[in-house]
């Protein structure tokens, strides 16, 4: 049996302990802010984080989720996650979307991680996260907002 | 709950049994001018008033909240932040009481004007078809519910003032909501006044996007996420090549996946159905299949390659033929030759294909995102024997789309009512493609060859011009084969066979080629190759006359004031002609598509090892009244993405009739690291609104392989260009 803590709640697996966490997490939880875009890990639409870091939901089994701590869009709450998804809509990010929440997770594990992050580090974080509408010039500078936000509370 | 989102099709009413029992229904017809009907489901005799053919586009709720009902698909390009704000800008209402919901598939009330009396979106239409249609059915709703409140406080209509959705005249007050429902008992005007540009508080100036919220949080409902009781998964296998059949199949180990309910084989593929997602997809995994490849496309891109380039030595269909080229060329002091070649092209949509159909003993729901969803009604019924009334279309959230869900042969959707068809509507289905299937399954931008000569006179100026393309046809084939005008297909020949330049002798002609591929509008159609090769060949022309590109450019651009605007400003802007770092250059290009003007410079810093960067893009557009400015410039940036996207890295390639790319592994879209910082100048204008998704795209990919050029001395002819130049 698997069991780890998903968005704060305990929850026990039995199946097949190679199906990808996303698959779980979507179709037998029903929470479907994550997405799936390529089921090979390159491109970010299924992001969660696993422990704190991100994750490709897709190409992560059941089994690698066993004792650990995930959290989807759905339980995001962090200071960082607030502040980065405020900032989202305050520069009115997004276009289709679908990318979206994988861009957030992403975003927001950044974030935690590195309060100031660079261009470079921007780019070293997102680069795993594709969008087709290719809004990755206000991802940049809704990251820096998000950030400037942080640091003023801080302050 | 999940199910209650999906039915309402990504409504946001906040509560919707009470918007549907009490509301005010305003609709405008395109030609006839405009008509009114209320719609109390309880005032039964006031119905049956309507006329039958309305469009109904406006809702009123007591609750004070108005629902514009969106026509088009939303697939990123905020159309339901810029459909509302036309609507709140002439009803004076407050931005914050507007909601919005897509209409259901209904030709009648809901066609796309541009489109005659079909309902659909495309072509960057969908502002520019519904500008004076929303604002008439707005600025009725808004005469209607003054001459309510006179009628009731007794004063004069011109006494009471409307605004913010509030209602006000001597000292009295309501809101639009108190209101809505005796507006509804009003004559609508005949001929509602318009408010005049200077009047506009919300057009024109940046309304946040209505879609922010719920697409930063995960709570946006996409065709993936709607949730149907007894819903199963179905993964389809299609054939290897197209236009082969199944031969046979071996499907004993995917029916002994844990999870696998069926395994059919339709006309269209073998569908595994499952439980769920992973389920399906294993088993599809699991499957054996021997296809039959007599009738299917076998050409290698080499062979197609060197079949496009023979045709080009021949004389095409001319679309175009101003003055004598042959002359200008006799008479030429010097010539110019150049050839292009534009590979294939996925859409590459971040949300596979897919699409969810509840076939029922009466009637078959299809819930999917789609910008022609009477087509989708149409095979809909051609496959179940479902009347077409019966058939009813729910419009998602779109992840994407580019052009891909615009598909005269409904392709996915088709999938999906085959599979549904074939179980008899057991269960619903969610018929999901893996991004393998996406990226193989065709309705690609098609491949191109250009050619083109060019004669330079004595006084060193352009005299001659000559343009041949061999490419496929999209629309010859399909239902829309009608809209060919001209010997060739205009998707083929648009943005260069009415190159602007004033040059005296002009020919352009060209070869509808045949491939068994399937092939699809990808964003700005035609223009996605034309203007990358007539801007770069134009560049090659005026290097070889010894002229500064942007100045020839202006020379011959002096009737043609719209184009001439957008490239003076990014001129000016990018401070073209002003000292660069060394291996650092810039590439200019301006293009008219779907009406609207588009200018771009790009700065590319070219590296030692051949490697380069695209540092900065400044871009100016023309597009008429811009109505929601700040969506105008995410249109712009993601149309620059888009296309830099495609000439950086992208290409659909054929070994033996096999499509060769699988996933983002080998088929790579731009990445946030490759994105360039982007300025976007939009042209102040009163003239009416036209198009912004398409637009954006065809300028970036010849600015950037003009900067080359102008580091290198060499036009890029190749496409995709690679991570280093060759
Ligand atoms: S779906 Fe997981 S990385 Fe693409
Ligand atoms: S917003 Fe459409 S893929 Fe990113």
């Amino acid at each position: 049996m698997i069991s780890f803590e998903l968005n704060g709640d305990k929850v026990t697996y039995e199946g097949d302990p190679n199906m990808p966490l996303l698959w779980y997490v979507r179709d037998e939880l029903n929470l479907t802010g994550s997405k799936f875009g390529c089921g090979v890990g390159m491109c970010g639409a299924c992001t969660m984080h696993l422990n704190g870091q991100p994750v490709r939901s897709c190409s992560t089994p059941m089994a690698a989720a066993n004792g650990a701590r995930v959290t989807t869009i759905e339980g995001l709450n962090s200071e960082a996650a607030v502040a980065i998804q405020q900032a989202w809509q305050k520069l009115d990010v997004v276009q289709c979307g679908y990318c979206q929440s994988g861009q957030v997770m992403s975003a927001t594990a950044l974030l935690e991680n590195n309060k100031q992050p660079n261009d470079q580090d921007i780019d070293m974080a997102m680069q795993g996260n594709i969008c087709r509408c290719a809004t990755y010039h206000r991802i940049r500078a809704a990251i820096h907002e998000a950030s400037d936000t942080l640091a003023k509370e801080v302050s | 709950m999940k199910m209650a989102q999906a039915q309402n099709d990504n409504s946001v009413v906040a509560t919707p049994e009470l918007s549907r029992r009490q509301f005010l229904k305003v609709s405008a017809i395109s030609g006839v001018g405009f008509s009114i009907g209320l719609s109390f489901s309880h005032a039964a005799s006031a119905e049956a008033q309507q006329p039958s053919a309305m469009g109904h586009f406006i809702k009123i709720a007591k609750d004070n909240s108005i629902t514009v009902v969106i026509k088009h698909l939303d697939k990123g390009q905020g159309v339901t932040t810029g459909l509302t704000a036309i609507v709140a800008e002439e009803m004076n209402a407050d931005w914050a009481q507007m909601r919005w919901e897509f209409a259901p598939a209904d030709a009648q009330r809901y066609n796309n004007l541009f489109w005659g009396p079909y309902q659909g979106t495309g072509g960057s239409t969908s502002i520019a078809n519904s500008w004076m249609q929303l604002r008439q059915a707005g600025a009725a709703a808004k005469a209607m519910l003054i001459a309510a409140a006179a009628k009731q406080w007794a004063v004069a209509e011109s006494e009471v003032v409307a605004e913010n959705g509030q209602l006000t005249a001597a000292g009295r007050k309501a809101t639009y909501g108190d209101m809505a429902e005796a507006a509804a008992l009003i004559a609508p005007p005949e001929k509602p006044t318009l408010k005049t540009p200077e009047e506009f508080t919300l057009v024109g100036k940046s309304v946040p996007r209505i879609d922010s919220k719920e697409k930063s949080t995960g709570k946006a409902n996409y065709t993936i996420d709607v949730r149907l009781p007894g819903m199963l998964v179905a993964a389809i296998a299609r054939p290897d090549k197209f236009g082969a059949t199944l031969k046979s199949v071996n499907s004993d180990k995917a029916r002994a996946v844990a999870g696998v309910e069926s395994v059919i084989t339709t006309p269209r593929g073998v569908a595994v159905i499952a439980k769920n997602h992973w389920a399906a997809r294993q088993g599809k995994q699991a499957l054996t299949i021997e296809w039959d490849d007599s009738q299917a496309e076998t050409r290698s891109s080499t062979q197609l390659w060197s079949d496009f380039k023979a045709l080009a030595e021949t004389d095409g269909a001319v679309a175009r033929n101003d003055g004598d080229f042959a002359k200008a060329i006799a008479e030429a002091a010097q010539t110019v030759e150049l050839e292009f070649e534009f590979p294939y092209l996925s859409h590459a949509t971040m949300e596979p294909m897919n699409c969810v159909v509840d076939l029922q003993k009466d009637a078959c729901h299809i819930y999917t995102g789609s910008q022609i969803p009477g087509i989708d009604q149409y095979v809909a019924s051609q496959v179940t024997g479902l009347p077409v009334e019966k058939v009813f279309v729910h419009t998602q959230f779109a992840g994407g789309s580019f052009g891909r869900r615009a598909v005269p042969d409904s392709d996915f959707v088709m999938d999906a009512v085959v599979i549904a068809k074939a179980i008899n509507g057991a269960a619903p289905i969610c018929m999901q493609w893996s991004r393998e299937d996406d990226i193989k399954a065709g309705r690609y931008r098609p491949m191109a060859f250009h050619k083109f000569r060019a004669a330079i006179d004595q006084q060193n100026g352009i005299s001659g011009w000559h343009h041949r393309i061999v490419s496929q046809s999209i629309l010859r084939g399909t239902p829309f084969e009608g809209l060919i005008t001209g010997p060739l297909d205009f998707a083929i020949a648009e943005g260069g066979a009415n190159l602007p330049y004033q040059i005296p002798n002009f020919k352009f002609d060209g070869h509808e080629a045949k491939a068994g591929v399937p092939v699809l509008w990808w964003r700005s159609v035609g223009h996605s190759h034309n203007a990358y090769a007539t801007e770069v060949f134009f560049d090659e022309v005026a290097h070889a006359a010894g002229q500064d590109p942007a100045a020839l450019r202006q020379q011959l651009l002096k009737e043609h004031p719209r184009h001439l605007a957008v490239l003076n400003k990014v001129l000016a802007e990018s401070n073209w002609g002003s000292a660069l770092p060394a291996g650092t250059g810039l590439g200019v290009a301006v293009h008219e598509s779907f009406a609207s003007f588009v200018a771009q410079v790009a700065q590319v810093k070219v590296n030692d090892d051949k490697s380069y960067q695209v540092e900065k893009v400044w871009c100016a557009v023309d597009c008429g009244v811009a109505v929601t400015p700040d969506v105008i410039v995410a249109q712009m940036e993601g149309g620059i993405g888009y296309g830099l996207s495609a000439i950086l890295g992208e290409a659909i390639t054929l070994d033996g009739g096999k499509v060769v790319q699988n996933n983002f592994y080998d088929y790579t879209p731009l990445r946030i690291n490759q994105m360039p910082d982007i300025k976007v100048f939009i042209m102040p204008s009163d003239v009416a609104p036209t198009g912004v998704g398409e637009p954006g795209t065809p300028p970036i990919g010849p600015a950037v392989a003009n900067a080359i050029r102008s580091v290198t001395g060499k036009a890029v002819t190749k496409l995709p260009i690679g991570n280093r130049l060759v």
